[in-house]
């Protein structure tokens, strides 16, 4: 297990996506000690999710390899995964971190072989797809996985399943007797980078997402449309298997509506139009893609991505919000009812398959926070004097896509290298 | 100015909206709607509006005077909360459905025979009367709103539940004489006609 090696001139980034892997290589780059701390077994966050960025339609794991490359380059930078952040006590240039760290029962030994997943019979929903598919209490999170360790899951540990990975592992890099540890370490300033997380779809009602089973959210849409994903790529309705060709979009599902989400996610509408080639690209002219929109927020310089988007023959866009959805119990098929702005006609249209454009919440919630920062009413750290010299970075500064993310996390490492570098001259 | 266009003008007057957020309960919050359908779509009745509230929200900005207020859409309004509930934006849109039927019956605009807004009157003007709703009376007032010949056939068709309610102590038919009130009836009246006053007064010309 990697020892912690810091002092109050040691950057702490708290989150290992993609904001917290550019701010803590940044600063590492920079010369500063960092030290980077990650709930899950892997670092990439979300970013490692995606099927494809918009708007150049390009792989995310592109990004994700040159990043890990950079990590591992790096002798500045101690990563630590399965770990937590529980508590931060101090000021800027003199702050205490306490981490809690969960085992993995895997050690560095570790080939990533497969046996002991081989071995295994345990199965659990897997997380990295949104448990649209299953995955063995063994694991490599995923094929890109950094480290590239598998992960033993703590609902096996005493069966039957734990001893026969251990059996199977011809490196003895599993290690069932580890424990959770707390370590502290000193640490001159933090970046807070804790990204986000889908809005709970069930919440809106009326899209009866937790009732239909043809009714999913724009996350669970990016696995399915990965080759690496839980369908191998193929766009089905998860009722039946059947190839899913009329689809629909409903934006804003969560976001700007002060029942759930007060404000716009920012993503969601290009993330809708970066989904419907997906579809076209699957399908061809059998597609059908239809939008249900408020209004398109093409964010940034992507408005010639959604004039491309609207200028396809089989891509509609229907200004509405829509205010329910029932079901056709013959067919499965969600039937999205409403009234669109533009003209005022009543509809009530069937589609195979209803993608929800889910909205942005912080991943850390209100009343979570181990240190004291100040927060917005979305939950979004607000840049102030009072946040010390934590600096948020990424989705937990704000509702922002991958590349505003990278700009916000490149902008937070400046800001705590000029803490520790305070501290360095201070102390000479 | 030419005739055309002071027609033009009368027609589509661009003070609507302040006169709606003047004199309309709730009318102030009728520029916050961002047309997003939401609450056409949620409301039960919606396909008998000849205009969903999103369209009447966009028509009073787009200052359809006459149009709106010589609706009878607002008056279908069952008062279901649904829209309320729904609206990403918050908008009382019930209460401001509500507040433009009354409006439109201040100024004398509602479209004859319109049934909600015949009820209404029939309603408001039994409770005046005794400061109580006389229920028995209002009910005969309701069958015979169209004339004695279709009275007498709604209160044949529903004769059954009419028995029932009686026999359920629901309705007395000793409310036809007279009939319970409050104790200070006058008192009442005088308290709502200085309250209509006041409301009165409070009212921008707008026409």
């Amino acid at each position: 297990m990697t020892e912690v090696v810091a002092t109050n001139q040691t950057i702490l980034v708290v989150g290992g996506g993609i904001s917290g892997m550019t701010a803590a290589l940044e600063a590492a780059e920079a010369g500063a000690q960092v030290v980077l701390v990650e709930k899950r077994p892997y670092l990439g966050g979300r970013t490692s999710q995606l099927y494809k960025y918009f708007p150049k339609l390009c792989h995310p794991t592109c990004g994700l390899e040159i990043n890990q490359r950079r990590a591992k380059m790096n002798p500045n930078l101690t990563i630590l995964t399965s770990a937590e952040v529980t508590g931060l006590e101090g000021e800027p240039g003199n702050y205490t971190a306490t981490v809690k760290i969960t085992p993995t029962y895997v050690n560095d030994n570790c080939t990533a072989c497969g046996e002991c997943a081989k071995a295994v019979e345990a199965e659990f929903d897997d997380e990295y797809n949104y448990g649209l598919s299953k995955r063995k209490g063994a694991y490599l999170p995923h094929v890109m996985a950094h480290p590239m360790k598998y992960v033993l899951d703590p609902r096996i540990i005493g069966t039957d399943d734990a001893q026969k990975a251990k059996d199977a592992c011809k490196y003895d890099a599993i290690d069932l007797d580890m424990e959770e540890r707390e370590i502290n370490f000193p640490v001159g300033a933090v970046v807070w980078a804790t990204g986000w997380q889908p809005y709970d779809a069930a919440k809106i009602q009326p899209y009866g997402y937790d009732r239909f089973e043809n009714v999913i959210s724009s996350v669970e849409f990016e696995r399915m449309a990965d080759p690496k994903g839980p369908t191998g790529g193929k766009i089905v309705r998860p009722s039946d298997g059947k190839e899913a060709k009329n689809v629909a979009f409903i934006q804003c599902a969560g976001s700007r509506d002060r029942n759930h989400l007060w404000h716009c996610s920012r993503i969601c509408c290009m993330a809708s139009l970066k989904q419907t080639h997906y579809v076209v690209d699957a399908y061809g002219d059998d597609a059908q893609v239809s939008i249900y929109y408020i209004d398109i927020r093409a964010i940034d310089r992507f408005e010639d991505f959604y004039a491309r988007v609207k200028a396809m023959d089989n891509v509609k866009f229907i200004k509405s919000k829509v205010a329910s959805i029932t079901l056709n119990k013959e067919n499965g098929n969600p039937v999205l009812n409403g009234v669109d702005t533009e003209g005022y006609h009543r509809y009530a249209n069937e589609h195979d398959l209803v993608v929800l454009a889910i909205g942005m919440q912080p991943s850390v919630g209100m009343d979570e926070f181990p240190v004291e920062v100040s927060l917005n009413r979305e939950g979004f750290i607000e840049p102030s004097e009072e946040n010390g010299g934590v600096f948020p970075a990424g989705c937990a500064a704000d509702a922002l896509d991958v590349n505003r993310a990278v700009q916000s996390a490149t902008g937070a490492a400046l800001k705590a290298i000029q803490v520790v570098n305070r501290v360095a001259g201070a102390e000479g | 100015m030419s005739d055309l266009n002071t027609r033009m003008i009368e027609k589509y007057r661009n003070d609507f909206l302040k006169e709606v957020e003047a004199n309309v309960e709730e009318g102030e919050w009728v520029k916050m709607c961002m047309q997003c359908g939401v609450c056409s779509g949620s409301c039960p009745l919606g396909k008998h509006w000849a205009h969903p509230p999103q369209e009447i929200f966009m028509m009073i900005r787009a200052g359809k005077r006459e149009e709106v207020l010589t609706s009878d859409s607002m008056w279908m309004c069952t008062s279901c909360y649904n829209c309320i509930v729904r609206c990403p934006r918050e908008l009382p849109i019930t209460h401001i459905m509500h507040g433009l039927a009354t409006y439109s019956k201040k100024l004398g605009l509602v479209p004859k025979g319109q049934p909600t807004a015949t009820f209404a009157e029939i309603f408001w003007n039994n409770m005046m009367k005794k400061g109580r709703v006389n229920e028995l009376k209002l009910g005969l007032s309701l069958y015979f709103k169209d004339g004695f010949g279709q009275g007498i056939k709604n209160a044949m068709a529903n004769q059954k539940l009419g028995m029932s309610m009686m026999k359920a102590k629901r309705m007395s038919p000793a409310e036809f004489f007279g009939g319970h009130g409050i104790k200070d009836v006058g008192g009442l009246q005088k308290m709502i006609k200085k309250a209509q006053e006041l409301e009165e007064a409070r009212m921008k010309k707008f026409d």
